[in-house]
């Protein structure tokens, strides 16, 4: 009997050495990263290269948050924080209206307009992005948030997402609703709306981290430094031509960089966990 | 509490008629079942009278107003869905209470005419839970305060115990016939259990195939059957039909043995017999051939074979018969207001 303990015990450990080691692998970049942005610009280019923090985490942040490279960062965050809660909770709007409609009623060419919005899954901004920057340049939407948001706010994905969940209710609740005085409206906002909270979580954390990570469409319609987001942002912030990289700030700002997806998926870690699991009916 | 009337109302999909024309006039605090197989149109009927499904044809009214056009909500009606259909995020009294919300009533209104609902279905300890947390029979009760909470003028049931376990139906049976009595509302309740039908009903429409074979009281549909279809599918276990001939004020059956009958009816006609109505009688004319017991308790029912006659016989005797002591050849003697007749070609009463 203890021997079989012993064994599981050994089992346990050995599995958990192994997923430690592959955090560490991870890990360890982010660290360095971590310690290269509280040391000094002569610290980090003297080799060896430091493997503990050192005493300018105060200094350095702050230089990154007040004056950056070109703009200060704290602006390069507003920025993406901007755009990534335009894109996310638009985008979450915009599914769950054109799913409602899809589902719930009958117009002319239906089926025409959900293959419509669903062969569009096969065209990322990438595909169409020189007729989409004529469009929003036109628009004199360059360098500004509306620019940054709208061509990225439609979602295949995600109304198909609500197309399916919006399936599985039973009818009976869209009658039941009916008998009990709801209009459509109604019925959406009261019933299917609060029905779908979960998924919507879940669709928040992953549109929020695709907002705040979009890097080609800011980098192509903001000229100016005030509008960068900082994931583009901090590549500019590398030195061209003889230049010296400011290393310490870069560093600092990349981790900042990191932190809003961070805390979206802590905070919402159990929300998401549930609506990718099960949905609740 | 109102009269509801149905004047030839049909219904078709596209080219397909699955309503043949339905004349029903329901008189207020009538509760009024609907009972046939699956298929039969009785929950697109009450679909119709909801205002969930379209008339194609003839009308519907409620009280004195014609309701063919109306939405569900503009009819003052309340409908207990199979499924219950309460919506899942929403807690027991607020499920109740969202028809008055919709309507704009004032807060303590609401909660007023909840608390009087749920103290009348014992529903009061569970008003702030979610319906995942109560059992089949507790959302049953649910789906029935909701309905009671609109005091509307005619209540619909689609099937409401078909989820529940055969005890508990039996249960809710009784308090739904009581509560529909309590309350003197119209109602209107369909089901494919013959039981139900029986026991819940002033009156009942047998439906089959989008017609109404048969429109009347409980009794009168089990003692006058008026078609082979409203005789089979009322009373468990169903009517034995035996082919016959009739002749000069008696039916000959196949294997030659004569019933007198009170009816000068003359050529081929269906006999029905209720299992429940032969009397085992030495001296009887019909001779069964038993192949089967089954006990149920206080009856006994005996399945066997009429000679010349290719379907089943039963008969249901009362007291326990075991299977060893049956004789070979067992006799029944008929009463003559046993004998039910039908056309053999138009299954009609004669």
């Amino acid at each position: 009997m203890s021997g079989m303990v012993e064994k599981r015990g050994i089992g346990h450990w050995l599995t958990h050495a192994g997923l430690i080691l592959g955090v560490a692998f991870v890990f360890f970049p982010i660290w360095l990263a971590f310690v290269a942005s509280t040391v000094t610009q002569a610290d980090i280019v003297r080799p060896p290269m430091p493997l503990l923090p050192g005493p300018h985490l105060v200094d350095n942040y702050r230089e990154a948050l007040v004056s950056g490279v070109n703009v200060p960062v704290a602006r390069m965050m507003l920025n993406s924080l901007v755009m990534a809660l335009g894109i996310a909770l638009g985008k979450i709007v915009i599914s769950l209206l054109s799913a409602f409609a899809i589902v719930y009623f009958r117009f002319p060419f239906r089926r025409a307009f959900f293959w419509l919005i669903f062969i569009t899954l096969m065209l990322p901004v990438e595909v169409r992005i020189v007729p989409t920057y004529e469009v929003i340049a036109g628009f004199g939407m360059l360098n500004s948030y509306s620019g940054l948001i709208l061509p990225l706010v439609a979602s295949a994905t995600a109304t198909f997402l609500f197309r399916q969940f919006f399936m599985t209710v039973p009818d009976e609740l869209a009658e039941a609703a009916r008998v009990d005085g709801a209009g459509p409206m109604r019925f959406f906002l009261d019933i299917l709306v609060p029905m779908s909270r979960t998924n919507m979580a879940a669709l928040f954390v992953i549109l929020f981290i695709y907002g705040w990570n979009q890097y080609l469409w800011p980098l192509l319609i903001t000229t100016d430094p005030g509008m960068n987001t900082i994931v583009m942002g901090l590549r500019q912030m590398f030195p061209s031509g003889d230049d010296l990289a400011n290393w310490p700030v870069i560093m600092a700002t990349s981790i900042l960089a990191m932190l809003p997806p961070v805390v979206v998926v802590v905070a919402m870690q159990k929300l998401f966990i549930r609506g990718l699991v099960d949905s609740e009916k | 509490m109102a009269t509801l009337s149905l004047r030839n109302v049909k219904k078709s999909y596209g080219d397909t008629a699955v309503i043949h024309g339905i004349d029903l006039e329901v008189a207020a605090g009538e509760f009024i079942v609907i009972v046939g197989p699956s298929g039969c149109g009785k929950s697109t009927l009450l679909r119709m009278v909801a205002g969930l499904e379209t008339i194609t044809a003839g009308e519907l009214f409620i009280g004195a107003d014609r309701v063919n056009d109306r939405e569900p909500m503009d009819r003052n009606i309340a409908m207990v869905f199979q499924n219950y259909a309460l919506y899942p995020h929403m807690s027991v009294a607020q499920n109740m209470g969202y028809a008055l919300k919709i309507a704009g009533r004032p807060k303590a209104e609401i909660a007023a005419r909840v608390a009087e609902a749920a103290r009348l279905l014992q529903i009061d300890p569970y008003l702030d839970r979610k319906p995942r947390d109560l059992s089949g029979g507790q959302r049953q009760r649910v789906a029935m305060g909701r309905a009671i909470v609109r005091d509307p003028a005619v209540f619909l049931f689609d099937e409401p115990l078909s989820n529940l376990d055969a005890k508990l139906r039996v249960q809710m049976r009784l308090e739904i016939k009581a509560l529909q009595r309590k309350l003197g509302v119209t109602a209107l309740y369909v089901t494919h259990d013959q039981v139900e039908a029986m026991t819940l009903a002033d009156r009942m429409v047998v439906m089959n195939a989008g017609r109404a074979e048969q429109v009347g009281t409980p009794l009168e549909v089990y003692e006058r059957p008026a078609t082979l279809f409203a005789a089979q599918f009322i009373g468990s276990p169903a009517m034995n039909l035996v082919d016959a001939v009739a002749e000069a004020g008696a039916v000959r059956l196949a294997d030659g043995t004569r019933l007198p009958i009170a009816s000068a009816a003359e050529g081929p006609v269906t006999l029905g017999l209720r299992p429940e109505h032969v009397h085992p009688d030495p001296a009887g004319p019909l001779a069964v051939r038993p192949t089967l017991a089954e006990p149920l308790g206080a009856s006994t029912l005996i399945h066997g074979t009429l000679d010349g006659v290719a379907r089943d016989f039963v008969a249901s005797l009362p007291g326990v018969h075991r299977e060893a002591d049956l004789p070979e050849t067992l006799r029944f003697s008929v009463p003559a207001g046993a004998i039910h007749l039908f056309d053999a070609a138009t299954g009609r009463r004669i």
